[in-house]
């Protein structure tokens, strides 16, 4: 190493090659944050097994090619990556300026989701069909915007040095933007993603460094909604019997009861090393229901037990924690506000995901992030990483 | 990382930002530890429930091993019928249902095509039958009786029968073999109720019934059911969630069950029976000067035991029935025909089950009660005839005066009022009506020793332990019965029972001097079974051995090697001495030859001299019913007893039919010329059977091990006393090895299975 490093010292700069210039202490693959690439990569292309071996067997969705949602699922974290990359190509500074068209973007595609161009899978209107079998679901793509609006509205005054916090102004303002694509996702209706922005919002509001008063009336408001619903009837006795499933199953044993009970089977009987990948009897036998999108994780909980599933745990954990790093190290407003809304967005997302299969939570239709099929939210994530990895780019090299 | 010179972080913000990563963790730890909780700590429970889940299995039934008697004679087999059955797995994968092919099924067999229908249609609580109850994975049986024309059609057009198959099955057959019915003996199977397949659900091997399990439910059949019924082949198909079959889990094949080689000779067995039912006969037409009228012979058993080991050569038992009645399922008309009071209960396996008093038969355990007693072998006893005891007068049979006799005297000529005295003498002795602390109480104690009162322990279900009428017997039957005979005392009637009734009700618990001296000459209220008998007469005829009777000799896979070898199990020994067998040996010989059996042995052509027989005739009272004939008698080989129920005496009732079969067991003609040629079995057969390699038993009548018994061929055995020939192995036999099955486990070609299965 010292004697390659002696080597490049003799050069002298403008004639860097390529590759040397790439390798270079001040190049942007140095200022990545590798260590996070390669837990969400390893989530994205490990989970293309599960993906695979949860629809091998499923004649009716895969029209007869065991491989359908294998080379789509690749497809899509190749074309994640690529998004990933284009957003730090950008970089942070240049992206803040283009949130204003991200943000009229994802609105006028969820108000295109409501109107007639829109289709309905699992009782939600939420889908885009483009043609050739691909589709979007705008309000994937909706989280992001949120988290660059707000991020956007909060970080404003504080990066212009006017104020130490957001003031009550701005916070009030970013909770407006936020409202309205979450209001418009109520509307498909998409509860489960409208449960991911509240977090968003939360976790946003808590790394702006907004008043406690706002954090603590979000949390109260929350509250007092869920009673209200609760107390006054707004949902039938059906609907709750059918939330309250997942913790115990017979509630509603032919619908989400019994899904929740296959779930928890499935990964119960997985034990300490599972049955071995493509070998688990629940997966093979299809008795968890969308076990390709939502509940993807009881495919690794059977088939590589408790190791698989822990490692599932353990990557998202990492990618969580270097997400945090990038927060604590932002050198402004915007790149923190931005690290935490996407911290809150997939650690509530995983954490809804994997308790559902586990059974210690609701049945919501979220995916996991990284490693449930599908592409709106495959896309959606990786640009998340690309934001985080250009807020780190932002800090200087010394760190 | 101090000297970062912008950054959009305060204090609050840094604070705000630990608090999130704390609150992340916690999320993720969450998840870890709800992870744990499933896979670890619960793995076991999900793991049962997702087999549970996916699935499913299907039962083939295993062949049932066979039973043989000691040559290796086929007693209970298996015979080939062709079953049609239908998967309806394979039906639903067609698509049409199967319709089709169910058409053309039912054109096949001849049937109308909604009958087929109908048949594999699955029960639920709208569909009425016929319709198939059982797991709707297990091939559905369309006919038990196709022809072979109709399994040839089905099996050559595979492509026309999808799902459809026509498969040789084995079925119970009861064969009777040289014309032996053995009914009792050898039970029946039934199939297993839907309550024991649930009740034994959880365990594994022989202990859990399958669904298609027929389990032996009487005789051999239950006793050796573990044995016979072999392990049923499991398939253990993989359905997804909607039941369709995606896979096979693994198959296990089914495995025949063992081979049950028994005691039993079917030929002898087949005299047995024939002469008990003759016997029964010629009582019926016999006038019975008591009742006036013909005796009735409600029912009868006769058992031929082996004296060496307790083994039961023949046991036969009357009224009998059809054991094949019971195969494929017993129709209601049958089974009511078989159970109805009018029948007179043919399950019922009167040698083991039936009691009654064992009358004079009963005088050698009285005798060798006498003698424990203290009273002398060469005493004189006086033979009146008759006594007065406790107000009552007790009569000799007959009422015969023979003055002062000895014990072996009383034996010989069966004289009632010696063992009165000697009974009333031990009655007295203990304290009479108010017992002694501790009584000697003889004739109970011998009683017991002798094994009365208690089960034998024989290989059969529901043996009957009869009944010694002793004092504690006394003491609990009138604390059952004391309220019933008070309350019919109270009412004040007349009867002989009312006046009964009173005494009883008063001191019903005391041994009265009545009880003493009738249970001494086997009357009164005691009970035993012809088994017991011919244990007794057994342990007489062999030196004074106990032996548990048993049927059942050896377990033998179905490939012809020895699993397990059920040896003979010495019970007791005789309590007395050497001296007082030989003085009942030469009694029993002399009832023969000039006692009560003499007109129906000596006087009848039977060579005493050649071929020595022992015998004590029984006529026990039974109150308002004609009484009960006993014969209890033994060779040096064989102990043969036989009881008719409302059959007159014991020589009368059974005397013709014991001695023709002693002329059959060792080839006696009724001139009392001997022919071995014609022996059915002059000794029990000790070895046992050789089998083929493919597991069917060779089979060869079992007199050519005994060349000659009774010739002179080596003076060293004629020479000694009668006993020499105790020794159950034949003079040939020690250099052939026993276990003869082992010799065919050297068969490289031996087959798994039995071909006629």
């Amino acid at each position: 190493m010292t004697s390659y490093g002696s080597y490049r010292q003799l050069r002298l700069s403008p004639q860097r090659t390529g590759v040397s210039k790439a390798l270079a202490k001040d190049s942007p693959l140095w200022r990545l944050d590798w260590i996070l690439l390669l837990a969400a990569l390893t989530l994205s292309l490990g989970s293309s097994l599960l993906v695979w071996s949860a629809t091998r067997g499923r004649d009716s969705l895969t029209h007869g090619d065991p491989q359908y949602f294998l080379y789509r699922h690749l497809t899509n974290v190749v074309v994640g990556l690529v998004l990933c990359a284009v957003v730090i190509g950008i970089g942070s500074r240049r992206f803040r300026t283009l949130v204003p068209f991200v943000y009229v973007a994802v609105i006028l595609l969820l108000m295109a989701t409501l109107s007639p161009i829109g289709s309905t899978i699992n009782g939600a209107h939420s889908w885009i069909q483009l043609g050739g079998g691909f589709s979007v679901q705008p309000a994937e793509f909706a989280k992001l915007g949120i988290v660059l609006a707000m991020a956007v509205v909060l970080s404003d005054q504080v990066d212009a040095g006017e104020r130490a916090f957001p003031s009550h102004r701005a916070v009030f303002r970013g909770l407006i933007w936020a409202c309205l694509p979450m209001g418009l996702v109520l509307l498909m209706p998409d509860a489960g993603s409208v449960m991911v922005m509240s977090a968003i919002v939360l976790g946003i509001l808590l790394g702006s460094g907004a008043a406690n008063r706002w954090v603590l009336g979000l949390l109260v408001l929350g509250t007092a909604g869920s009673l209200a619903v609760w107390k006054f009837g707004l949902l039938s006795k059906y609907q709750i019997d059918r939330f309250a499933a997942f913790a115990n199953p017979q509630l509603d044993p032919s619908g989400v009861g019994y899904n929740t009970a296959q779930a928890r089977i499935a990964i119960g009987s997985g034990g300490l090393t599972g049955k071995g990948l493509f070998h688990g009897t629940q997966t093979i036998g299809q008795f968890v229901p969308e076990q390709q999108t939502d509940f993807v994780f009881t495919v690794a909980g059977e088939e590589l037990g408790f190791v698989g599933a822990l490692a599932i745990i353990l990557l998202v954990g990492v990618v969580l924690w270097r997400a945090c790093r990038i927060a604590r190290q932002a050198t402004d407003l915007y790149g923190t506000i931005v690290a935490a809304g996407v911290i809150a967005w997939l650690s509530f997302q995983a954490f809804e995901n994997i308790g559902m299969c586990l059974g210690i939570m609701p049945v919501a239709g979220i995916p996991l992030p990284f490693v449930s099929y599908g592409g709106s939210s495959m896309f959606a994530v990786w640009m998340a990483i690309g934001l985080l990895q250009a807020v780190r780019s932002q800090r200087p090299i010394a760190a | 990382m101090s000297n970062i010179p912008e950054t959009g972080r305060t204090r609050r913000v840094t604070i705000r930002l630990v608090v999130l990563q704390i609150l992340v963790l916690s999320l993720l730890a969450t998840l870890g530890g709800r992870l744990w909780y499933l896979q670890i700590r619960n793995a076991s429970v999900y793991t049962a429930k997702a087999t549970g889940n996916h699935i499913r299995e299907v039962v083939e039934p295993a062949v049932r091993g066979e039973i043989l008697d000691a040559s290796g004679r086929i007693l209970a087999g298996n015979e080939t019928r062709l079953v049609v059955s239908v998967s309806r797995t394979s039906l639903l994968q067609q698509k049409d249902g199967g319709k089709a092919a169910l058409t053309r099924l039912a054109d096949v067999l001849g049937m109308p095509a909604k009958d087929v229908q109908e048949k594999v249609r699955l029960c639920d609580a709208k569909t009425p039958q016929p319709c198939w109850n059982g797991s709707p994975y297990q091939p559905i049986p369309v006919t038990k009786e196709a022809t072979t024309q109709q399994a040839m059609q089905i099996m050559e057009r595979r492509e026309d029968f999808p799902g459809i198959t026509a498969q040789p099955t084995a079925v119970r057959r009861y064969t009777g073999a040289e014309g032996a019915n053995m009914a009792q003996v050898l039970g029946y199977l039934s199939p297993v109720t839907d309550d024991e397949v649930s009740k034994t659900a959880d365990k594994t091997g022989l202990d859990r019934y399958l669904p298609a399990d027929q389990i032996g439910r009487a005789g051999l059949e239950s006793v050796y059911d573990r044995d016979l019924r072999g392990t049923a082949g499991v398939t253990k198909l993989e359905v997804d969630n909607l039941g369709r079959v995606i896979g096979t889990a693994g198959t296990v094949a089914p495995q025949t069950g063992n081979n049950l080689v028994t005691s039993i000779d079917a030929r002898v067995q087949k005299v047995v029976e024939d002469n008990l039912a003759q016997a029964m006969n010629d009582a019926r037409n016999t006038f019975d000067k008591v009742t006036n009228r013909n005796y009735e012979a409600d029912s009868g058993a006769a058992v031929v035991m082996d004296v060496h080991t307790g083994r039961i050569v023949a046991m036969a038992s009357a009224p009998t029935y059809d054991p094949n009645l019971w195969v494929g399922g017993i129709s209601g008309k049958d089974y009511q025909s078989l159970t109805s009071k009018d029948s007179n209960f043919p399950l019922l396996n009167r040698a083991i089950q039936g009691q009654s008093a064992p009358g004079s038969t009963f005088k050698v355990v009285s005798t060798t009660a006498a003698v424990q007693a203290g009273y002398s072998l060469d005493g004189r006893y006086d033979c009146p005839k008759s006594m007065t005891i406790g107000g009552r007068e007790f009569k000799n049979f007959e009422s015969e005066n023979f003055g002062a006799i000895s014990l072996e005297k009383a034996l010989e000529v069966s004289c009632d009022t010696v063992f009165y005295g000697l009974a009333y003498d031990q009655w007295m002795k203990d304290g009479g009506i108010k017992p002694k602390k501790d009584p000697g109480d003889w004739f109970f104690k011998t009683a017991h020793e002798f094994g009365l009162g208690a089960k034998t322990g024989i290989d059969l279900p529901a043996e009957v332990p009869g009944r010694v009428p002793d004092r504690q017997w006394k003491q609990s039957f009138y604390d059952n019965n004391k309220d019933a005979w008070c309350a019919q005392a109270q009412k004040g009637g007349n009867s002989f029972s009312d006046q009964i009734a009173r005494e009883n009700c008063v001191d019903g618990y005391q041994m009265r001097a009545g009880d003493a001296v009738n249970f001494a000459i086997g009357q009164g209220d005691t009970l035993v079974t012809p088994v017991q008998m011919a244990r007794i007469y057994s342990a007489l005829a062999n030196g004074g051995t106990f032996y548990r009777p048993t049927v059942a000799k050896a377990v033998i896979s179905p490939g012809g090697d020895l699993v397990r070898e059920i040896a003979p199990h010495e019970d007791a020994k005789f309590p007395g001495d050497q001296k007082l067998l030989g003085y009942i040996d030469q009694a029993t010989a002399g009832v023969i030859t000039s006692g009560t059996a003499a007109w129906k042995f000596a006087g009848a052509g039977w060579p005493q001299g050649k071929i020595e027989l022992h015998a004590k005739t029984g006529t026990a009272e039974v109150e308002g019913k004609q009484t009960t004939s006993w014969l209890t008698t033994y060779s040096k080989d064989y102990a043969v007893v036989m009881t008719i129920s409302q059959g007159g005496t014991g020589s009368g009732g059974s005397g013709d039919a014991i001695r023709r079969i002693y002329q059959a067991l060792y080839g006696v003609d009724d001139k009392g010329n001997v022919d071995n040629g014609k022996a059915l079995l002059p000794a029990p057969q000790a070895e046992l059977p050789k089998f083929n390699p493919d597991g069917t038993a060779i089979i060869k009548p079992a007199a050519y091990t005994v060349e000659d018994p009774s010739g002179p061929a080596d003076p060293g055995v004629t020479g000694g006393s009668p006993r020499v020939f105790l020794d159950p192995a034949p003079p040939a036999g020690p250099a052939t090895p026993l276990l003869t099955a082992a010799g065919a486990a050297l068969e490289p070609l031996r087959g798994a299975g039995r071909g006629r299965a």
